[in-house]
């Protein structure tokens, strides 16, 4: 599906594209200021959120379908290293 | 492509990017780590919902790759998976013992009570 475009769409997907990367980067300082270990492990899932989000406005933008494949695969990966942080955290170790 | 699924698209792309925004204000200025985890696991599950819903108005249903429909499965993903994940992450800050902003409490436990 390589149509053109039109003017307004491309215009709208370049502007969530930006808005999605600059708001990957302020839940950054989240990760890096979070006073504690919980804020940052929210601040990363925030993080994965948002890249999902970027690889679906990718999809659109270019018109391959490939990459929404790969945002489901990075919420997934997203949603496992959640869990095992947050096990980590309050129970020290992960499979015991 | 004609212009009424354009402008579908550009809708659902603005409304999902707004809420990306509102999500990642709320995790930068809230104050607590309780609250923190609300805005994001509320907003920007919304927001990326909502992009995924624009993927899958633009590449349809008869599309040979399959994405259009991938879309919708990732939809359903993310509303079952992120609040399972923020409650896991609350948990583990309850056994931590991060405090709450200001004179809030759990439920189980009086304020008035010496024992607790």
């Amino acid at each position: 599906m390589a149509t053109e475009l039109p003017a307004f769409l491309d215009l709208a997907i370049t502007a969530g594209l930006v808005i999605a990367s600059g708001v990957t980067l302020l839940a950054g300082y989240r990760v890096i200021r979070g006073p504690t270990t919980p804020d940052r492990v929210v601040g990363l899932d925030a993080i994965g959120t948002n890249v999902v989000a970027v690889a679906v406005l990718f999809a659109i933008r270019t018109g391959r379908g490939f990459f929404v494949d790969i945002g489901l695969v990075l919420a997934i990966i997203g949603f496992i290293s959640t869990i095992a942080v947050a096990r980590y955290v309050s129970e020290g170790d992960i499979i015991q | 492509m004609n212009t009424i699924h354009a402008l579908l698209v550009t809708l659902l792309v603005a409304i999902g990017s707004g809420f990306l925004l509102v999500g990642t204000i709320g995790l930068l200025r809230f104050p607590d780590v309780y609250n923190r985890m609300h805005a994001t696991s509320k907003a920007t599950t919304l927001g990326a919902a909502s992009l995924f819903l624009a993927g899958a108005v633009y590449f349809g249903p008869q599309e040979v790759g399959g994405a259009g429909l991938t879309s919708l499965v990732g939809i359903v993903f993310l509303f079952l998976t992120v609040p399972t994940g923020a409650h896991v992450i609350s948990q583990a800050a309850e056994r931590m013992g991060v405090a709450f902003h200001g004179d809030a409490s759990w439920p189980d436990d009086d304020p008035r009570d010496p024992e607790q």
